[in-house]
């Protein structure tokens, strides 16, 4: 009886678990099924590197968009990771534990505000600031890289603290008892020790930061240009999709999920490329012991 | 964190499964899709409409002009809306009704001195080849062009009826009318265009070529940034859809058009 139990529920969760997995599969196979033809029709060069963006006449080049989102990215990781990064050694290092438990989990509220609330702010505040103060329309690459750079601030922060929590307390004892000071223990060996797992943090930092859509549409202005400086107002991949989904049939709808398929690929390596660093930093423990 | 969100998505996926399957098909209902400028009005006579007749079920959704040529091509809505200028090729197969006509206001933010366009001006401004206040007589400050995404019907429209509008590559792209408004109402070099019934007091509307964009102006033939706003049926209409159809287009149907900001069919 209690056997058969055990199997129902292992059986149960089994099924919960893959129809997980499934639906990811599934969501993969439609967005290739729907936009790789498209990529071959038009030629993955054309698409890929022409500047070209009118539907209306048949043209379809990401490349603005592409180094749209990359911009964006990048300028949302400078803001970002160092923010995070500093937050997180502040946390782990220099504050009593209990001050810790309190201030964590506020800065993880963070990662529940709607990105529409950031958005919204980003576009009342942060546009009109820098319209007034650095010129442009004020919708740019500069507002989407600030909003984004708070936004990834809770990815960056709780996987970075979990990483420099985990260096043994023997490390830092260590590195005192050898006569450094706090702030030479914390950069000479804890963050080498927890390097990798800061390095994961940002990398799905930027996982979310390439996804980011609502906020983005907002605060960046979709402009389809190639941008000059970060005053510039750009469109990113996400946002193209986004925005013209609802208006789009026959060629320009495979053509936004074509632009899928390239934000899909975009991520997946990102991901990837976290787990690796995770899983780089365990084993490297387990060498160690 | 990451487990607490792949069960949610496992709860979510769950929810989404029931509510399609529970989701039983109502009887003789009808659906009206399409252009996005027309729906709170479409919403609005359905309710008028199905208060005066409770055995008739009319849904009114949105998604845009193409979505409405689509859903009425695949049978997915009864009537299509759509607001264009000129139907494309493939609507051609559908039978249109003109059921109201809707102006597209330029607007600029209040501050700006300038009150009046010329549609050599309008195009200049869209194509990038004006690009500063001070070549119109206005301030010297760059020009923001605020335009909608590329398949919009307000936006096909706008360019069909300028003519030669190669929408310049720094033009800030917005989604709606009413984000095209917040957006001109927040940057004083901005131009933008929208749907006349969305026009407010955050936005200054300009004369067109001396022409007020108002409903007298409209119907007189004197603005020119007009389009007809169509309901495409498949074949002939019958049962709700006529109906709906024949009160859109009666004398109350088009006063309540008329009342809420839009122009009657005639």
């Amino acid at each position: 009886m209690k056997f058969n139990r055990e199997k129902t529920v292992e059986r149960l969760l089994l099924t919960v678990a893959f129809s997980a997995i499934a639906s990811l599969l599934l969501i993969a196979l439609f967005i290739f099924k729907e936009g790789v033809p498209f990529i071959l029709k038009v030629g993955p060069r054309d698409f890929l590197l022409s500047s070209d963006w009118s539907p209306q006449a048949g043209k379809f080049g990401i490349y603005p968009m592409i180094i749209a989102s990359l911009w964006i990215t990048l300028g949302a990781m400078l803001i970002g990771a160092p923010l995070g990064v500093a937050g997180a050694i502040f946390l782990n290092e220099f504050v009593p534990r209990s001050v810790m438990r309190i201030v964590k989990p506020t800065i993880e509220l963070l990662a529940g505000i709607p990105s529409v609330v950031f958005g919204f702010i980003g576009v009342v505040v942060l546009a009109p600031l820098i319209r007034t103060h650095l010129g442009g329309p004020g919708l740019s690459v500069l507002a989407g890289a600030i909003v984004l750079g708070i936004m990834v601030l809770p990815t960056v922060i709780s996987i970075s603290t979990d990483a420099i929590g985990a260096v043994p307390n023997t490390y830092r004892e260590g590195a005192l008892a050898l006569g450094a000071t706090r702030w030479q223990a914390v950069h000479m060996v804890v963050l080498k020790a927890a390097r990798s797992g800061i390095v994961a943090s940002i990398i799905l930092a930027m996982g979310r930061a390439v996804g980011e859509t609502m906020a983005v549409i907002m605060v960046a202005g979709n402009a389809l240009k190639i941008p000059h400086s970060p005053l510039d107002s750009v469109r990113t991949l996400t946002a193209n999709i986004a925005m013209e989904m609802g208006q789009a049939t026959g060629m320009h709808r495979q053509a936004l999920f074509a632009t899928g398929v390239v934000l899909f690929i975009v991520i997946m390596i990102l991901n990837s490329i976290a787990t690796a660093a995770v899983r780089r930093r365990i084993g490297g423990k387990g060498n160690k012991k | 964190m990451f487990d607490q969100w792949k069960q949610f998505s496992v709860a979510a996926l769950c929810v989404a499964v029931a509510a399609v399957a529970g989701c039983g098909r109502r009887q003789a209902a009808i659906t009206v899709a399409g252009s996005t400028a027309f729906q709170p009005f479409a919403e609005k006579l359905a309710e008028e409409l199905m208060a005066k007749r409770p055995d008739l079920a009319i849904t009114v959704q949105g998604g845009g002009s193409a979505v409405g040529i689509q859903s009425a091509l695949s049978g997915a809505a009864q009537i299509g809306m759509a607001d264009l200028v000129e139907l494309p090729p493939e609507a051609q197969s559908l039978t249109s009704v003109v059921v109201a006509r809707d102006g597209v206001s330029m607007v600029v933010h209040p501050s700006n001195p300038l009150s009046n366009l010329t549609t050599d001006q309008i195009r200049g401004i869209f194509n990038g080849a004006l690009r500063n206040w001070k070549e119109l007589g206005g301030k010297d400050a760059p020009i923001t062009v605020v335009s909608r995404e590329a398949g919009s019907g307000t936006r096909t429209s706008f360019e069909q009826i300028i003519t030669g509008i190669n929408l310049t590559r720094d033009a800030v792209v917005q989604d709606s009318n009413g984000t095209i408004r917040e957006t001109v109402a927040n940057d004083p070099n901005a131009v933008g265009y929208l749907t006349h019934g969305v026009v407010n007091s955050k936005v200054k509307a300009v004369t067109v070529d001396g022409k007020d964009c108002t409903t007298e102006a409209i119907m007189a033939g004197e603005y020119k940034l007009v389009r007809p706003v169509f309901f495409l049926i498949k074949g002939v209409a019958e049962g709700t859809a006529k109906e709906f159809i024949d009160y859109v287009l009666s004398a109350e149907g088009q006063e309540i058009i008329k009342k809420n900001g839009l122009i009657p069919a005639k």
